[in-house]
Order: structure tokens, then C-alpha cells, then sequence
């Protein structure tokens, strides 16, 4: 039984450290950062977020080396 | 407190970084537990060597020496792909360990009391405090990509031994180092870009002649890989509508992601995955059928037109739509493969037959890349050694995300080791292939005429020892990979996707899924080129309205449209010209433009080297300068010296001018043809070409000699006034605690264990689980 408890935390593990590298996790890296700042002004849905984040980086490329 | 801090601003002009001025600085939170481990406690832990650890460290020392024996000393008729996997990973292991550690304790000496641009600047965008598994990958994405792929395979021509050397010992003690160096410079300044670094370090002339260099080196960095996709593509119809099928894939992603699922990375790139499987597995039957052929069957001038039309377009399209989703795709690619490739090397252990040094290594006149070892060997890989194009990555962009001080040695240090990991494995692949087919596949058509008769004369005729040549293996081959030939493939994508073919169909699938894998690998090496023709092509657009604005402050602004579309057209006709001209050269392009890409990465590393050196300088310390002053001084040697061969060798294989005025003497004394060029057309172009690649050699190597002879002035000052202003940013106390490393320590695990115990309204915001 550990076993499989073991296995599926590490499936887990595996699988946000995945979508970590993919950029997934960037819109609650954004609510979490919303929150601990206490603003008075609500986050963007998740919608907006995405939306912003590309066209930002319209302005703001990030390189890609070789 | 003491009195004597009253500079609290980072202007920096007259403040004298002191490791005792930060301590009065950072005041941790007595309401939160330590921020970082204490130092007596980490230095006690680092010096105990318990029997454990010292048979760990005498186990892997044991396994890397003999493996250098087998591969450097031992002659055999054959060797294992697996000691070339064992060498360098435990050369890499002892590295880390022991010379990165050495460059954290005395020369950048972190402190993760320090708050991170992440923890400071925080805007939950593109400042973002982000794991360090996280980011490592992150890094790794943005670093690694076709380059590393591409270079070892070309030099695989001088014997397996030379290359291996360089990309091992190479990454130690230069390539991570830069990459380490520049990533911690940039995380003390906020996350600044190298541009901005060398002006502040080296000021006005150092600062524009980086400037310069930055941009030009993007230029035929840019030109030089579409040429490899090119190379591959040509005369390929499987190819043509398999890569060109990544397209309406990545604007498909580009829609789900805006408009029906929003944020779903994984399930699109997922997605996407299993579309471009489909498009590689269609492209055989399409590719096979007449009316396919005809339509996809392009010749290369096409082709690298194509290229440049889209790299136009793509540049100017909304990056939702093309280059955001193309990323994604890239990036699931990229992890995906180069794991499957490491699995596949280490069950299958192909033997390889290729003599540690060969033939060609003490020659100029060998028929992939010409010229000798030194320093050719050195500009031909590049990447996976030293790539002076990280430090673009390794400055702005990641720092801006990093956790904790120490955490660079990992990200920056480890980052770069696994790229060369990567380039070892394309060296083993492309190793594991048929000497005779490797030449064959690699000399230009002006050796072997593109026809297999031709080309097994010609490789028959170098006079290699153990290498016998037959029509059939060729025609093979071919038939086996689903290409019309392999005769004069050259740019390297090819033959790498040969050997992945042969690593992998005894992997899975046999010698009938030959064809898959290879049109797969040529896909992936597509993939990752295309989107570093888009980003540079973006990338370097800003930098050249960035310049053109200081001229015309009209240009300045970003969001303006014509502005916008003129600089884009001006870097797209400037690699496009590059491409065009590599394509069309009677001498086969990537014979000779291939030493100008090598050339301009390592004169780029030179580059951040220079401005590493200053910076470390004005610290006032000078007893581990060499650390960077080293590869500086290797780089510089390298790139000056083969420059110098490519402006004065007058051995004209080598030497641009050489060649260039061999050809016009030719057509002023009425010669009809010259060598490979058949008629007065080709003579003309080869003169032609010769010129610009002459002119562009003697641009980099005076930008090269300006900015490092501005770094040594700027050190040389420093030395004098034993130290200079500090440009890093104001230190302020951290809030947040996390292990340095992958594996954290007992120290790490044990205060670690007190930030979780905290009350969860206590908790400052961390990197969530």
C-alpha cells in the first residue's frame, strides 16, 4: 500500500514540476502574489491573465538560444 | 548599526561593496525563523566527510578515470557509447561539487539573506519567485536547443577524442562558468540585460561595440541555423509538409489557448504532440505519393525563401497566435526527446567505430569544415561548450525569477552541464553511424556532385583508414530513412537524425520505423530552430529600434506599427540576405559560413567574459580573477586566431580573402570555371560571397579586440584603485527560505522544517507546492 501511496506522490511531484517547466502554474504564482500584497484591487480572471501575459510579451520577447 | 552606512541608495557611484556593509543591512524578521542556514553550520557540513560520502566521491572519481582511460588511452577496435555517457557525467558531478562550490565560496560568495529581484521586485509577472526545479528546467529550455545538436556532429570529422574533450572540459571551466558568472551578476542588478551591463561596466565604447557585436552575432547566429533546416529539408518532401505542418498546429494551440482553455499548457502542447505525430506519419505517405512530391518536393532556394517569408510574418504576427504556442510545443519537445534520447543511448550502447583521432584533425583541407584543430575544433562546437549566447538568457530573463541567492550555482552551474550532457549524446549518435556514409552525407556537392557514384569516389578517394564505401549502402540508407538520397546532406540536422534513427529503431520499432524516427528527429531540430529564428528575429528587433532611437526617437516607441514592421524588415533581410547567399554558395554553405557562427557565439562568450572580469574586479578582490580571466583569455586566443586564418590564411579552403582574390584573378585572366564553380555566374557569386563573409570576420574580431581591451582598461583601473564603483542593487533582507541545491542538505531539510512549521497566516507568500 506505501508503495502505491508513494508512487502516486511521486506522480504528482512529477507532474507539477511538469507543468511548472511548461509556464502552467504562472497565473497562481500571479494570485499568490495578488494576495500577498493586499490590494484593493481585484486579481484578473484567469482569462485576463493569460491574455496580459502574452501581450506583454508582444513588447518583451524572450530570447530562445540555439 | 553603525553610523557609517549613510549610502543607502544603489546609485552605486560611491559605494564599495563590503560583505560587513550588507551585514548592517540585513536585519532578518525575529518573527520568522532564519532566512538562510547559518554559515558556520553549512561550512561545517560542506568539510565533514563521513565514510559515506568519501566512497561516493572516490566511486565516481573511480568510474570517471576509467573512463577517460578507455576513451583517450585504450585502442581498440571499437568503443562503447556508454564510457563517453559514464566520462562525462562524473566529470560533470565532480565539477559541481567541487569547482563550482570553489566559485561560490570565493568568488561570488551568495547570501541568501539577500533578497532576490524575484522576492523584491516581486510583480507576480515577470518578477516571480519560482521553485528551483522549476526554473532549472526553465533555464534549460531557454539555453538548449538545436545548437548543441548540430556542432558536435560536424566535428565528429576529426575523430571522436577531440570533440569529447572540448565539450567535457570545455563546459567545466568555461561554458558554466559564464553562464554562472553572468546569471549571479545580473540576479545583483536587478536582473539587467548584458547590453546593459557592459555599458556600465566598460562604458561608452565598450558599451556600444557590445552592442554592435550583440546584434550582428544574432544575425548570422539566426542565418546560419535556418541554413541547417534547410540543408535538411531540401529536396524532401516527407520533411517540407511535416515541418511546415507545425504551423496551422501552433495557430490551432494559439486559438485554444485564447479562447477555448485558456492557461492549458500541458493538454495543448499534449495535444499538439500527437498532431505533429500524425503530421510526421502522413508526410510518409504523402511524400510517397506523385502529386505530394510535386507539391512539397521543393529545391532549397525555395525553401530558405519560404523561410524567410514566415520568419517576416511570424515576427509581426501577435504572439498569442504563432510564436507563444510554437514555444509550448517547443518546449514539451525539447524535455520529451532529449530524455528519450539519454534512455535509448544508455540500453542500447552502440559501439562505435570512429579512431579517437583521425586523419583530419592535423589537416586544413578536411571536406565538412575545413581547417586545422586549433582552432577550428573550437568554433565548430560552440554550443555545449561555450555559447556565448546564454549569457542573453542567463542575464534578464532568469534572474528575474530566481528563489534564493544560492540557488545560481544549480540553475546557472548545472543548467549548462546538462546542454553539454546534450551534445555529448548528438557526438555518441552521430559517432555511431558508418564512417563512409558520415562523409558522404557531409562533404558538399562540390566534392561528391550529389550523386552516389560520385560521392563513393570521393570518400573511397580521401584515403580513410576502415572505411569501404559501396554504392548500396547508400542507396540503403536512403531507402531506409524515406529520403530520395543521402548523398551532400550537409548542416549536420541529417546526419543526426541518421544516427537518432539508428539508436532508436533498435530501441523501439526495428528497422521499419527507421524512416519515422528519422523524419521525428529532423521535425525536432526543425522545431527548435524556427523558434529561434522567431525569438532572435523579435529579440533583436527591439534592440535595433532600442538604437535606431536614439537617432530617430520615433522608434523608440515599441507599440508603433511601421516603426515596428521597418526594423523587423530590416533583421529579416539581414539574416534572409546571409541565408540566400549560404544556399546559393558554389562552395556549399555550411563549409564555409559554419566557422562564422562558431566564430560569433564564442566571440559573444568572450564578450560577457570581459564584462564578468570587470565586475568582478571592481569588487577589489584580484586573487580569483583568473577564474573568469581564463576562459576570457581562451575565447579571445580562439575566436582572434581563427579570424585571423579566415581574413589572412592564404590557403584559400581557409581563408575567405584568399579564395576571394584567387577567383577574381581567375576571371580577370578569362577563365570560363574555377574549381567548384562551373561557370562565370558561380565565379562571380563565390567572389561576391567571399567578400561579405571576409568583411563580416574583420567586424567581429575588432568588436571582439575593442570590448576586451575596454574590460582589461576597466580591470587594470580597478586594480590600481583596489576596487571601483558597485553597479548591484541595493541589499535587502529576505523574507522567504528555500534549499539551494536539488537535494537539500540535513541543515536545509532541518530549517526547513521550521518554515513549515510556521502558523499559516505567518507565512510570507512562497513558491507554492
Amino acid at each position: 500500500m506505501t508503495v502505491l501511496i508513494k508512487a502516486r506522490a511521486a506522480a504528482r511531484e512529477f507532474a507539477w514540476l511538469f507543468k511548472g517547466v511548461m509556464g502552467e502554474n504562472a497565473y497562481q504564482q500571479y494570485l499568490d502574489h495578488h494576495r500577498s500584497i493586499h490590494s484593493a484591487i481585484p486579481p484578473m480572471s484567469e482569462k485576463e491573465f493569460w491574455r496580459d501575459k502574452t501581450d506583454r510579451q508582444e513588447t518583451n520577447p524572450e530570447g530562445r538560444c540555439c | 548599526m553603525s553610523e557609517k552606512h549613510q549610502d543607502p541608495g544603489n546609485s552605486g557611484t560611491d559605494r564599495v561593496q563590503s560583505a560587513v556593509e550588507d551585514s548592517d543591512v540585513l536585519v532578518q524578521d525575529p518573527d520568522l525563523p532564519p532566512t538562510a542556514v547559518d554559515a558556520e553550520v553549512a561550512d561545517a557540513e560542506e568539510r565533514r566527510w563521513t565514510p559515506a560520502k568519501i566512497a561516493l566521491w572516490a566511486g565516481i572519481a573511480l568510474l570517471g578515470g576509467v573512463s577517460w582511460t578507455v576513451l583517450a588511452i585504450v585502442r581498440g577496435e571499437t568503443v562503447n557509447a556508454i564510457w563517453f555517457v559514464f566520462a562525462a557525467v562524473s566529470t560533470y558531478l565532480i565539477a559541481y561539487r567541487f569547482y563550482a562550490k570553489f566559485i561560490e565560496r570565493k568568488l561570488l560568495q551568495p547570501d541568501d539573506r539577500r533578497a532576490t529581484p524575484a522576492e523584491y521586485k516581486a510583480d507576480g509577472k515577470d518578477y516571480s519567485v519560482t521553485d528551483r526545479r522549476v526554473l532549472y528546467g526553465h533555464h534549460f529550455a531557454a539555453i538548449a536547443g538545436a545548437g548543441p545538436l548540430v556542432g558536435p556532429v560536424l566535428a565528429a570529422q576529426m575523430g571522436y577524442l577531440p570533440g569529447t574533450l572540448w565539450i567535457i572540459f570545455g563546459v567545466v571551466a568555461a561554458g558554466a562558468v559564464q553562464d554562472y558568472l553572468v546569471m549571479f551578476f545580473s540576479m545583483r542588478r536587478g536582473g539587467r540585460s548584458l547590453g546593459q551591463m557592459a555599458r556600465e561596466e566598460l562604458g561608452m565604447v565598450g558599451g556600444i561595440a557590445a552592442l554592435v557585436a550583440t546584434l550582428t552575432i544574432m544575425i548570422i547566429i539566426v542565418a546560419i541555423l535556418a541554413l541547417v533546416v534547410v540543408n535538411a529539408l531540401g529536396e524532401s518532401p516527407w520533411g517540407v509538409f511535416s515541418v511546415a505542418m507545425t504551423i496551422p498546429i501552433a495557430l490551432f494551440m494559439g486559438v485554444y489557448l485564447r479562447f477555448i482553455r485558456p492557461g492549458k499548457i500541458t493538454e495543448v502542447s499534449l495535444i499538439g504532440f500527437v498532431l505533429l505525430m500524425l503530421a510526421i506519419i502522413s508526410g510518409g505517405w504523402i511524400g510517397g505519393t506523385e502529386w505530394g512530391a510535386a507539391i512539397f518536393g521543393l529545391d532549397r532556394v525555395t525553401i530558405a525563401w519560404g523561410i524567410i517569408i514566415y520568419g517576416f510574418i511570424a515576427a509581426v504576427l501577435p504572439v498569442w497566435l504563432l510564436l507563444a504556442p510554437r514555444d509550448y510545443l517547443s518546449t514539451f519537445m525539447k524535455i520529451g526527446t532529449i530524455v528519450m534520447l539519454a534512455v535509448a543511448i544508455i540500453i542500447t550502447r552502440p559501439e562505435i567505430n570512429v579512431p579517437a583521432v583521425s586523419e583530419f584533425a592535423s589537416r586544413s583541407d578536411a571536406p565538412v569544415v575545413p581547417g586545422s584543430l586549433f582552432p577550428f575544433l573550437f568554433v565548430t562546437i560552440a554550443c555545449g561548450a561555450l555559447s556565448g549566447f546564454h549569457a542573453l538568457i542567463s542575464s534578464g530573463t532568469t534572474p528575474k525569477m530566481i528563489q534564493k541567492e544560492r540557488q545560481t550555482r544549480f540553475i546557472g552551474y548545472g543548467g549548462m552541464l546538462m546542454e553539454s550532457f546534450v551534445a555529448i549524446m548528438a557526438l555518441v549518435a552521430a559517432l555511431s553511424i558508418d564512417r563512409g556514409i558520415y562523409f558522404a552525407m557531409n562533404s558538399p556537392v562540390a566534392a561528391t556532385g550529389g550523386t552516389i557514384e560520385g560521392a563513393v569516389a570521393f570518400v573511397n578517394g580521401l584515403g580513410l583508414t576502415g572505411v569501404n564505401l559501396t554504392p548500396d549502402m547508400l542507396s540503403q540508407l536512403a531507402s531506409n530513412v524515406g529520403e530520395e538520397s543521402v548523398v551532400s546532406r550537409t548542416g549536420g540536422a541529417p546526419t543526426l537524425a541518421v544516427g537518432i534513427a539508428q539508436v532508436m529503431q533498435s530501441f523501439i520499432g526495428g528497422s521499419g520505423m527507421m524512416a519515422f524516427w528519422y523524419h521525428f528527429a529532423i521535425m525536432f531540430e526543425a522545431l527548435f530552430i524556427l523558434t529561434a529564428v522567431d525569438a532572435g528575429t523579435r529579440v533583436a528587433r527591439f534592440m535595433l529600434q532600442d538604437s535606431i532611437g536614439n537617432f530617430v526617437p520615433r522608434f523608440k516607441d515599441t507599440s508603433w506599427r511601421t516603426g515596428a514592421w521597418i526594423s523587423t524588415a530590416i533583421m529579416v533581410a539581414g539574416w534572409g540576405a546571409i541565408l540566400i547567399m549560404g544556399v546559393t554558395d558554389p562552395l556549399g554553405g555550411i563549409n564555409t559560413l559554419f566557422p562564422l557562427f562558431g566564430i560569433a557565439n564564442q566571440l559573444l562568450a568572450a564578450i560577457a567574459l570581459a564584462v564578468c572580469m570587470a565586475i568582478y574586479a571592481k569588487k577589489g578582490s584580484f586573487k580569483y580573477l583568473w577564474v573568469p580571466a581564463l576562459p576570457l583569455a581562451f575565447a579571445a586566443v580562439v575566436t582572434i586566431s581563427a579570424s585571423f586564418l579566415k581574413i589572412f590564411s592564404p590557403v584559400p579552403t581557409v581563408g575567405y580573402w584568399a579564395n576571394h582574390f584567387a577567383f577574381r584573378d581567375a576571371l580577370a585572366a578569362g577563365e570560363q570555371s574555377f574549381k567548384t564553380a562551373p561557370d562565370v555566374a558561380a565565379m562571380e557569386a563565390v567572389i561576391r560571397n567571399t567578400f561579405i563573409q571576409g568583411t563580416l570576420s574583420i567586424l567581429f574580431v575588432t568588436l571582439a579586440i575593442t570590448v576586451i581591451t575596454t574590460a582589461i582598461i576597466a580591470t587594470a583601473k580597478a586594480y590600481r584603485a583596489g576596487g571601483g564603483p558597485s553597479m548591484e542593487d541595493k541589499a535587502v533582507p529576505s523574507r522567504i527560505y528555500a534549499p539551494a541545491g536539488l537535494i537539500p542538505t540535513p541543515a536545509e531539510r532541518a530549517l526547513q522544517a521550521q518554515w513549515d512549521a510556521l502558523p499559516e497566516g505567518k507565512k510570507p507568500v512562497a513558491v507554492r507546492h
